[in-house]
């Protein structure tokens, strides 16, 4: 075991991992959290703990998630590169593994400019930082576990053991370097990966016969993303203007059908969007799951974690492996 | 070479409101180049605070004049004691500039009449980009001639990020991905898989570090220093 995290064991088990996402709130209030945990609790394995998401100021993903695991919910910390350097990297690993934080995900982190947006200021400028990307943050914790070292190379006495993912945007552009981006991943020391949101299944398969053919499905465990479908419009949006996510035709006409069911009424025209959604995503993790490969599936609920328990039984993932303590 | 653009002339009224004696000083190689702060800038920029102080009743003369290079000592050497006249100095030289001659101008203040941008190219007539980063640490070779740390939001030094969208950076739709031009670059020159090399942690130093950098050349100074003794010494003979 690297770090004996739920999700090491549920993937080393052999059995499908399931891992979902939860949103710390922009307030100093920890029951939203609490509330969302114990939503989650049960129906997955671990939850992402995001990390300033959209790079809104919100509860720090190690505060969250130290809340998260005391709810009794394995979190997955998220470390983005854009707010700290190294130096503070390093701190925040240590602590979290302090605090018994086992599993991190690292990301490059959106742009400040997206924390301007709707009725939200943000702050667009913000300095970003970017000491080290993705790959070189997944080689630092690699590092600090397997070596006991920092990144500069003194010595810890205790090393962070941390179970190490990174995110992969299958279908992001340019399309053919994708492969490349997931093999310096893996390379880097990546142990689990999660993908963006996939709704082109076939797309997503055929990359996934090219990371066959590399041979990486089996150095690392690859985690298909399913974002939770809520509406016709979302889907509409997802598709112009979310960076590699391609929705198909046939999926948008979906919704739209629901949509169209309910006539004039709003509030049945919701319920039946989010029904049809939460159909379309149930597929879509099978889908997944069914692709060679796939060796588990992270799913988005955003802003909608009680959506989660629903999905997870459909798809026939409940209950959740569980594992005597040591 | 350094790209710079105009102040709103708002600011730099606030700037030089309440001295008597301006001269705008501007310069004529790289900011004349892009428009920002030549001698014809630095006329305008004149005409435009002389008109202001007239319009607020302030006393104030205001002159321009401008060199070469503000860069180099011996371009503003000869004209150090007309520049002395004066009680403001509105350079509208790159920042290299404002800060090498307001070294070398005693009580007299030198103040930044543009701002410093970039170090850039002409794209085309009037439209200049950001190619280089000054960092200190060139990687080119390896990105195809393509720099990520100017030109890519991130600074990401091992491909590009999830928000690569149709060529575009997730930042904006008017900005070209620099992965993305990395990529395509590198598959003409047959190089991508050069790509697949892990690059790891950058060292920053030489990009910003305590104090300002320096590059010097030896050889030159000990060639400057020998030529200085034989001038020298030759004066001495006469
Ligand atoms: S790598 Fe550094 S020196 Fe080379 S172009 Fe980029 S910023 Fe300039
Ligand atoms: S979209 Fe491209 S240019 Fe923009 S941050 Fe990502 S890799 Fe860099």
């Amino acid at each position: 075991m690297k770090s004996g995290s739920n999700l090491e064991k549920v993937l080393k088990s052999g059995q499908p991992a399931v891992t979902a996402e939860l949103g710390p709130p922009m307030s100093a209030d920890p029951h939203e959290v609490i509330k969302k945990a114990n939503i989650l609790k049960g129906f997955c394995d671990a939850a992402n703990i995001t990390d300033c998401q959209t790079a809104v100021v919100r509860i720090s993903s190690i505060a969250a998630a130290a809340i998260a695991l005391r709810e009794g919910l394995e979190p997955v910390m998220q470390m983005t590169c854009r707010d700290r350097n190294r130096i503070a990297m390093q701190a925040d690993l240590l602590g979290a593994s302090a605090l018994g934080l086992k599993n991190c995900l690292c990301l490059a982190g959106d742009h400040q400019s997206f924390s301007a947006a709707g009725r939200l200021k943000g702050h667009p400028g913000a300095k970003n930082v970017y000491d080290v990307d993705t790959c070189q943050l997944v080689g630092i914790l690699k590092k600090m576990r397997d070596e006991s070292k920092q990144e500069g190379g003194d010595p810890l006495e205790v090393a962070p053991k941390f179970f190490i993912g990174a995110s992969w945007t299958p279908m992001g552009d340019p399309i053919d370097i994708r492969p490349m981006n997931l093999l310096k991943k893996v390379n880097a020391g990546a142990d689990f990966i999660q993908t963006q949101g996939i709704y082109d299944i076939e797309l997503f398969r055929s990359q996934m016969e090219k990371i066959r053919k590399m041979g990486l499905h089996e150095k690392t465990a690859i985690l298909g993303g399913v974002i939770v479908p809520k509406s016709a419009m979302m889907l509409k949006y997802m598709d112009s203007s979310v960076a590699g996510v391609s929705v198909p035709k046939a999926l948008i006409e979906r919704m739209n059908k629901a949509k169209e069911a309910a006539g004039d009424d709003k509030k049945k025209a919701r319920e039946l969007q989010e029904a049809e959604g939460i159909k379309l995503a149930v597929e879509l993790v099978q889908q997944v799951l069914e692709t060679p490969g796939v060796r588990g599936v992270h799913i988005q609920a955003i802003e909608w974690e009680s959506a989660i328990e629903g999905i997870v039984k459909a798809a026939g993932l409940y209950p959740r492996p569980t594992f005597p303590t040591e | 070479m350094i790209i710079g653009s105009q102040k709103p002339i708002d600011e730099i009224w606030g700037m030089v409101k309440d001295f008597h004696k301006v001269l705008v000083f501007g310069c004529n190689t790289c900011v004349a180049i892009c428009h920002a702060g030549g001698e014809k800038e630095a006329e305008t920029i004149a005409t435009l605070l002389r008109m202001r102080a007239s319009q607020e009743g302030k006393e104030m003369t205001v002159d321009f004049s401008s060199v070469m290079r503000h860069c180099e000592p011996e371009y503003f050497v000869p004209v150090m004691d007309d520049l002395k006249k004066y009680d403001l100095i509105l350079s509208t030289a790159c920042g290299v500039g404002v800060n090498f001659l307001s070294d070398r101008t005693g009580t007299i203040p030198v103040y930044p009449g543009i701002n410093t941008s970039f170090y850039g190219a002409v794209e085309s007539p009037g439209d200049f980009v950001e190619l280089c980063a000054g960092c200190g640490n060139c990687i080119l070779h390896l990105t195809g001639g393509i720099c990520p740390i100017a030109r890519c939001s991130k600074t990401l030094m091992n491909g590009p990020c999830g928000g690569t969208n149709k060529g575009k950076c997730e930042v904006s739709k008017d900005i070209d991905c620099a992965w993305y031009l990395i990529v395509e670059r590198m598959k003409k020159l047959g190089t991508l898989e050069k790509l697949a090399e892990i690059q790891p942690a950058r060292n920053w130093s030489t990009s910003r570090d305590g104090g300002p950098r320096r590059v010097s050349l030896e050889h030159i100074r000990a060639y400057e220093e020998q030529e200085e003794k034989k001038t020298e010494s030759e004066g001495g003979k006469k």
